[in-house]
């Protein structure tokens, strides 16, 4: 095993540090320190923090690797300063079964560049007709905790209590893709102004709200956990704010985009801003913003969404919904919430690990921790270039923006997986 | 002048009026005996369309012929479209033919946008999906010009199904831009919502067709497919027609000068009775004629009518 000196890092921002990383921890903490055969890593000015852990990624393997594989979204994920990844269900074949979400998990393994966490479907074939096999998928090698028909709503309430109630065996959480699906046929958009004017069809706040304001009242009913996957609409923020109050057992994320970007990005008709679900206004991104910041919600996931070419160089109606987030995720929530770096510590890294139940991530690097973490410079500033992303796809709705923030280095388990901003594979 | 008509909005006002003009013009051209200009020879002009529209593929294609441009006529139906062909490569197809314009109609809103990122050349957009349908909305408000002699300060009712009406949407933004005011009215599930503040500020809306139209100069009635009711837009087509429909009754509420516009093909007994449509207030013929000489126009200065 390796050995890493880290000269001069600041610890979520702390007074500057060495830390040495031997044998897959934190070994020591200090001024001062030196160990023989250990490469040095000149961190001055760096900010240290646990390795990030999302949620909510697509690594599209099996069945589209022309848009990304288990390596390649592992490789954007290390670049982006994460050490684990919650890969989500809606491949081909569907991740539900344990053989699916076994495969995901060894080629993760293969890779080793991130943990890579496999999501189980709740539903066969996310058709949202019957469970798939969950406790399966639980007790597979792959250790599933989190079933979520991603992309799909799991919408028959009768269904979504059963799911809800069954996981309890095995501590499972069942993340919900909010979408009440008949309201939101043929959907473009969100539904306001700019659908209005650009002629695309709208996709109503209340689609996503009515959801949610059904899933905290099933899961109070049944003492279930849940999660709300990428929220999306002030409404939302309220119904998670009253759920939390009331005590149900509730954890919400928000993606990068949703954080920064706004609906008005349609008038270009350019798909790079089709996402599911849809870009909302500028009082839903405030909404956003302020409920990250008070933990009403819990976490930044990013929803990385790979899309081949053809898949977004086309007409709206017929594209993919979807944004890369991998690699910008940090740097938007600097942009966001500014270096308040417990707090991004808290939103990207501890509290989702402790949602998936990924005990050796989430740990804040001090002597005895696992050896998971990120070196950031919160001083760079970089323009995103799709060209130089590590994704085998190009659909990041930031090309030419200016970003704060760069992701020097990162460690799994005490191996470098990315040194000097780059990939160590 | 602009390089692509995509939009309403993309019309200020002296734009549109030296359309209009440019129009009035043309539908000289269609009183000789031969009606032709050579102001286009040796110009290339694609239709390019995606959807069935039998009258505004032969619109746009006598325009451009009296005009005396080389026509290529590019339907869905028959041609490498069918087989899976993206939108950017038949785009490049045509930038490669040299075609110095293309029309197109598509099922896809924004498709036109697209569309003009992709070619050299000028793009019309002859309707997009649910968005617009520019040419439409001029040849509407050339109508209104020709038989009440102005646009600004006409009291304009569009009646029907506007949530799926790109010639709604296209007629509210140039006859705002106008001086015309549009009351936009129907059943509030085929209102859009945040309406005016998306479109023109000045725009109202009214779900009581019987109380806008003593005031009204024009009434446009949208064609409504009876397959909304379906989608429980509205619970039949005869409710529809009861509360939605112009008929003889309604249209002796108008004022003595009002006009009955349609934007065609009519649904007779559902938006609009055969006693309307066929009434001297009707100009539903005269609107397929003026779009001759509107889309004459818009082709004329797209192509360098700038030196005219």
């Amino acid at each position: 095993m390796s050995a890493y000196l880290i000269k001069g890092v600041s610890p979520l921002g702390a007074a500057p540090t060495d830390l040495l990383i031997r044998d897959g921890v934190v070994a020591e903490a200090g001024s001062g320190l030196s160990a023989a055969g250990a490469t040095v890593v000149d961190a001055d000015g760096l900010v240290a923090l646990p390795g990030l852990v999302d949620l909510h990624t697509h690594l599209r393997e099996p069945g589209r690797e022309d848009a990304e594989t288990v390596e390649s979204g592992s490789r954007a994920a290390a670049l982006g300063g994460y050490t684990a990844v919650c890969a989500m269900a809606n491949t081909s074949p569907v991740a539900d079964t344990a053989g699916v979400v076994e495969q995901v998990w060894r080629l993760g393994r293969e890779a080793g560049l991130v943990d890579v966490q496999p999501v189980g479907a709740v539903t066969v074939g996310l058709a949202g007709e019957r469970l798939a096999e969950l406790g399966a998928m639980a007790d597979s090698a792959a250790r599933v905790r989190i079933f979520s028909d991603d992309g799909h709503c799991v919408a028959d309430p009768r269904l979504m209590r059963r799911a809800l109630e069954y996981v309890k065996a095995f501590d499972g959480i069942i993340a919900q893709h909010a979408e009440e699906p008949r309201l939101t046929e043929g959907a473009q958009m969100h539904e306001g102004e700019v659908s209005t004017r650009l002629g695309l069809t709208g996709w109503p706040a209340v689609a996503e709200e009515a959801i949610i304001a059904r899933d905290v009242l099933l899961a109070e009913h049944v003492g279930s956990r849940l999660h709300v996957c990428h929220v999306s609409t002030a409404g939302s923020v309220e119904v998670l704010r009253h759920a939390k109050a009331r005590g149900v057992r509730v954890t919400a994320e928000v993606t990068p985009h949703h954080l920064l970007l706004t609906d008005v990005r349609a008038e270009t008709y350019d798909p790079v801003y089709k996402v599911n679900p849809p870009l909302r206004t500028d009082g839903d991104v405030a909404a956003l913003r302020a409920a990250l910041a008070d933990g009403v919600i819990d976490v930044i996931a990013t929803d990385h969404a790979p899309h081949a070419v053809e898949d977004k160089e086309c007409e709206w109606a017929y594209a993919r919904p979807g944004m890369l987030g991998l690699e910008t995720a940090l740097s938007i929530a600097l942009e966001v919430l500014g270096p308040r770096w417990d707090l991004i510590a808290e939103r990207m890294s501890r509290t989702p690990a402790r949602i998936a139940g990924l005990e050796s991530h989430g740990v804040d690097p001090a002597p005895g921790a696992p050896a998971n973490l990120t070196l950031v410079d919160p001083a760079a500033r970089r323009v995103v270039e799709p060209g130089e992303l590590a994704s085998l796809s190009r659909n990041t709705p930031y090309a030419g923006m200016t970003l704060p923030g760069r992701v020097v280095a990162t460690f799994l388990r005490g191996e470098a997986t990315v040194l000097d901003g780059k990939a160590v594979r | 002048m602009i390089r692509h008509l995509l939009s309403g909005a993309d019309l200020d006002a002296a734009t549109a009026t030296r359309i209009l003009d440019t129009a009035a013009e043309m539908a000289t051209v269609a009183g000789r005996e031969v009606k032709k200009l050579p102001a286009l020879r040796g110009r290339t002009v694609v239709n390019l369309f995606y959807e069935d529209s039998t009258r505004t593929r032969i619109s746009f294609e006598a325009a451009a012929k009296r005009l005396s441009a080389d026509v290529i006529n590019f339907s869905a139906k028959g041609s490498s479209v069918a087989k899976g062909e993206s939108l950017k490569d038949t785009a490049l197809t045509l930038q490669a033919m040299g075609a110095d314009a293309v029309v197109v109609r598509h099922p896809a809103s924004g498709a036109a946008h697209r569309l003009a990122e992709w070619v050299d050349g000028s793009v019309v957009n002859a309707g997009d999906g649910t968005h617009e349908h520019p040419t439409q909305a001029l040849l509407d408000a050339y109508t209104m010009r020709s038989r009440l002699g102005r646009l600004a300060g006409l009291s304009v009712a569009v009646v029907g199904d506007v949530l799926h009406s790109r010639v709604a949407r296209s007629n509210v933004l140039l006859l705002s831009t106008l001086g015309a005011k549009v009351t936009l009215v129907g059943p509030p599930t085929l209102i859009p919502v945040d309406i005016a503040a998306a479109l023109a500020p000045d725009t109202t809306v009214c779900y009581d067709l019987d109380a806008v139209l003593p005031t009204s100069d024009v009434v446009m009635m949208l064609r409504v497919q009876r397959e909304r009711m379906t989608d429980s837009y509205f619970p039949s087509a005869r409710e529809y027609a009861r509360r939605y429909g112009l008929d003889g009754p309604r249209m002796r509420r108008l004022p003595e000068h009002a006009i009955v516009m349609h934007p065609g093909p009519m649904n007779r007994g559902m938006e609009i009775t055969p006693e309307v449509a066929d009434s001297p207030r009707s100009t539903i013929v005269e609107q397929v004629a003026n779009g001759v000489s509107v889309r004459m126009a818009v082709l004329y200065l797209l192509l360098g009518g700038n030196n005219a």
